[in-house]
């Protein structure tokens, strides 16, 4: 019986095998799930990057689907995504919100007055705590919340015309056609 | 035409080893001479053909054959020659072409230095090579043709990735393919002594060198890896517990422990079976390897290509090919508990203590490379398990291994006396303790160092101590057998290795830093300025080169240039500058510039002191100097007749050799 265990453990590891192979068929390995979706996105209340006064929260931001995209200045991936937001920014028809993530509001406003401004807003978040609520990898990075405040879709890295094309945009058109 | 030339090499080659796999086992069986006479001619005209085809692949790139997909997809015109060399083994299907040839290349080694063999036995071993080899030319012609055409022809190609751009990426995939398809002799040695019977005891014996030798360039390649991966990735570090490392870190392992459980079988004629499981568990991770690589199943920075079909192929193979050795063991493994009895305090006792560390060892990494996978299988979602686990259990296990490791030449077989085990005891835990006392003045009391130091004396002294006593005790000429002098090359190789690890992950300081043009920064003694970037470029790249001066009391020793390279197709590729030393390497990565718009101001810089890093890698090399040195015994080469009468019991208290 003894000689035989290393074969029975040795099948085990063949099954565990055949069931990655059939997995990795259904799944995009380089998907990170976000616990996050499906949930309610978390409470948040920041300042206006332009005029620090005025706050933006969740309570304020809800009855309409809307788009955070997380950016900051020393982002070089921003950079990369930037000329894309400006493009297809107006014509994705939610509110598109800037979160500039741990950055100087001196240095993200020179950066946005240099390259353009894709957003309707921006809100700042210099300590970057409630970035730790959102589970922000890093930037760019981006949330799709809907009327409710439930977060629907994340989106990690920068936006390609393609991806906008082929998950962004379908999700918004159903998101619209359950708002009320 | 030539491509096709190639195609058609492969399918000869493929019914060549289906001939060298099917017909010696059957004459074997049989009795039948002629059908085991087949074994060394299909041997060598799959060597031949093999051979052909690959040639046909280098001059493919060599001309820039851009119809040739695989060719397209990794060259272009701007390519140097010697990296068109290189992308014959760059992406996967080549790299499948190396290893079938690299088994070629040990299948002739074997049928040439193997006359010594009996018939039968060489017919089985050459047989089992050739299912193997049968099953990996399948697996090129049936779902990885290199040759496969590209209609329209393109005018350029792709590029070679440029992470394997790098002199020590020419050299490390063959070297590392030397290793782990040297394995696959071992197998074929203890496969063949299972279907034989007991009858054979010799072949332990002749398997040695083999497993010696296999073992050795397995190191060499592994070194080479982490070599490469310190100098081209610009982490700074010399190894992540990265998949693919993992895979060839396991059969690194359990061939240390093969080794060891060979020279018991073979002096002692005792852990008969256990050594049978260690040959096909060796060759079984090495195809675990290539299976984990190629099939996708585990992501890393260096899979290739992830193709289901393909997984599901090699998955089929690895079932035949290791469950159907596993079930032979199981019918077939030495049933008695043969060889010579041996007292709890004797040489064979240490040697399986330190081979259950080595095999738990390399389950423990297996575990940790297959949780991502096992996490998925039990639904518990993403994960995967880190440095912080290997980093914990890894030295944990090797502990008993370090501490024995001065012990095991002094122990006699069978039952050793206590006494001369004090005496070691004593000196070595004395000069490891002086060392460590006095490193404890140099390194501010840090740990790790003060214990890097104890350790590494430990072994060092240990190993000397008995190269001194072999120095009074032996006459001249018979003081250090090729077989023995690996063995003190490769412990002495662990003391090495073990100052690299703990002094220079103790010691190392790192520095993430912006500078701007003039700037400097002190890294310990060492004074760093940064003299601005500019645009440089080479055959097939353009790049960003730093310039950083590294001053020390005021007088420049090394002008550095990091540089951070631009591809072709856009990749980005960091060369991190090394000042190397013996007993620090200084090191500059070049990270982003501050402004992507502004390349002569500030930039990111990463800048790290390295103490004794090098003799991480020496410390491998000694390790693998070991293994060839001691696989070259001329012993091992002795006629069939010798082989005979050292089957027969060794007096217990003989003194003999490793």
């Amino acid at each position: 019986m003894s000689r035989s265990l290393p074969l029975i453990g040795f099948l085990l590891l063949v099954g565990l095998f055949g069931f990655g192979i059939w997995w990795n068929t259904r799944h995009d390995p380089r998907e990170v799930p976000s616990p996050l979706i499906g949930k309610p996105a978390p409470e948040f209340s920041l300042p206006l990057l332009d005029d620090p006064g005025k706050t933006v929260s969740k309570t304020s931001m809800l009855g309409k689907p809307y788009l955070v995209n997380v950016f900051a200045s020393w982002c070089i991936a921003c950079g990369e995504e930037h000329p894309v937001l400006m493009a297809e920014g107006r014509t994705l028809g939610v509110p598109l919100v800037g979160y500039d993530y741990k950055d100087a509001p001196e240095d993200a406003k020179a950066w946005l007055a240099r390259h353009g401004n894709p957003y309707d807003m921006v809100i700042a978040d210099q300590p970057g705590r409630t970035a730790i609520d959102f589970g922000v990898y890093g930037a760019p990075e981006s949330f799709l919340i809907d009327a409710k405040g439930t977060i629907r879709y994340k989106h990690i890295g920068p936006f390609t015309p393609e991806v906008i094309e082929r998950e962004l945009k379908p999700l918004i058109a159903q998101l619209k056609q359950e708002a009320p | 035409m030539t491509p096709e030339l190639g195609q058609l090499a492969l399918i000869l080659a493929m019914l060549l080893a289906l001939a060298q796999g099917v017909l010696p086992l059957i004459g074997a069986w049989r009795g039948n001479r002629a059908l085991m006479a087949v074994a060394r001619p299909a041997a060598a005209g799959q060597a031949v053909f093999v051979a052909l085809a690959f040639g046909l692949l280098v001059w493919a790139f060599l001309t820039f054959d851009f119809s040739v997909q695989y060719v397209a997809d990794n060259s272009n015109l701007a390519l140097p020659w010697y990296y068109r060399i290189a992308a014959v083994w760059g992406a996967h299907e080549g790299s499948m072409l190396l290893w079938v040839m690299i088994l070629n290349v040990w299948t002739v080694a074997l049928a040439a230095f193997s006359r010594q063999l009996p018939e039968e036995f060489l017919a089985r071993v050459l047989g089992v090579l050739g299912i193997v080899a049968v099953g990996f030319l399948a697996f090129i012609v049936f779902t990885s043709n290199p040759f496969a055409r590209l209609l329209p022809m393109p005018p350029d190609g792709g590029d070679l990735n440029p992470v394997l751009q790098d002199p020590g990426m020419t050299f490390h995939p063959p070297v590392l393919y030397m290793g782990y398809v040297g394995f696959s002799v071992a197998f074929a040695f203890s496969i063949a002594a299972l279907l034989g019977g007991a009858l054979e005891q010799g072949w332990v014996r002749w398997a040695r060198p083999w497993t010696n030798a296999a073992w050795g360039f397995l190191t060499c390649g592994i070194v080479a890896g982490s070599w490469w991966a310190y100098a081209e990735l610009g982490w700074g570090g010399w190894w992540f517990w990265d998949p693919v490392e993992n895979a060839s870190f396991m059969p690194w392992l359990v061939g240390v422990a093969l080794i060891h459980a060979q020279a018991v079988t073979e002096k002692r004629g005792s852990l008969r079976a256990w050594t049978i499981l260690l040959s096909i568990f060796a060759f079984s991770l090495s195809l675990l390897g290539t299976f984990l690589v190629r099939s996708g199943v585990l992501t890393s920075v260096h899979a290739f290509a992830s193709d289901p079909r393909r997984g599901l192929y090699i998955l089929a193979f690895l079932a035949i090919v290791i469950g159907g050795s596993l079930l032979l063991y199981a019918l077939r493994a030495p049933k008695v508990a043969g060889g010579k009895a041996f007292a709890p305090l004797s040489r064979e006792t240490v040697i399986v203590i330190a081979n259950l560390m080595f095999t738990v060892a390399a389950a423990m990494v297996l575990l940790g490379t297959l949780f991502p996978l096992i996490g998925d299988a039990l639904h518990l979602g993403k994960i995967s398990v880190g440095p912080p686990y290997f980093g914990f259990l890894f030295p944990l296990l090797m502990l008993p291994v370090v501490l024995l490791l001065p012990f095991g030449p002094f122990l006699r077989w069978g039952k050793s006396e206590a006494a001369p085990l004090k005496s070691v005891l004593l000196r070595v835990t004395i000069a490891a303790v002086a060392c460590a006392i006095v490193a404890a003045f140099f390194v501010d009391g840090q740990a790790k160092a003060i214990a890097g130091v104890a350790a590494a004396v430990w072994c060092g002294v240990g190993t000397l101590l008995y190269v001194y006593k072999r120095w009074r005790e032996m006459p001249r000429g018979r003081r250090y057998p090729a077989e023995m002098a690996g063995m003190l090359l490769a412990h002495f190789g662990v003391g090495v290795f073990l100052v690299g690890v703990l002094l220079s992950e103790s010691l190392s300081v790192t520095r993430d830093v912006r500078m701007a043009p003039g700037d400097t920064q002190t890294v310990g003694a060492y004074t760093f300025r940064f003299d601005g970037v500019h645009a440089t470029r080479g055959p097939n790249w353009h790049a960003e080169q730093g310039t950083v001066t590294v001053l020390r009391d005021g007088k420049t020793i090394d002008v550095m240039h990091p540089q951070k390279r631009t591809y072709p197709r856009g990749q980005v590729q960091t060369e991190s500058a090394i000042d190397p030393g013996v007993t620090r390497d200084l090191y500059v990565a070049l990270g982003e510039p501050m402004d992507p718009n502004k390349l002569e101001g500030a930039w990111a810089l990463r800048l790290y002191a390295k103490p004794f890093v090098r003799w991480i890698w020496a410390g491998g090399l000694f390790m693998m100097l070991g293994g060839f040195v001691a696989g070259a015994d001329k012993r091992f080469r002795a006629r069939r007749a010798a082989a005979k009468v050292a089957a027969e019991p060794v007096l217990p208290a003989k003194e003999s050799r490793a």
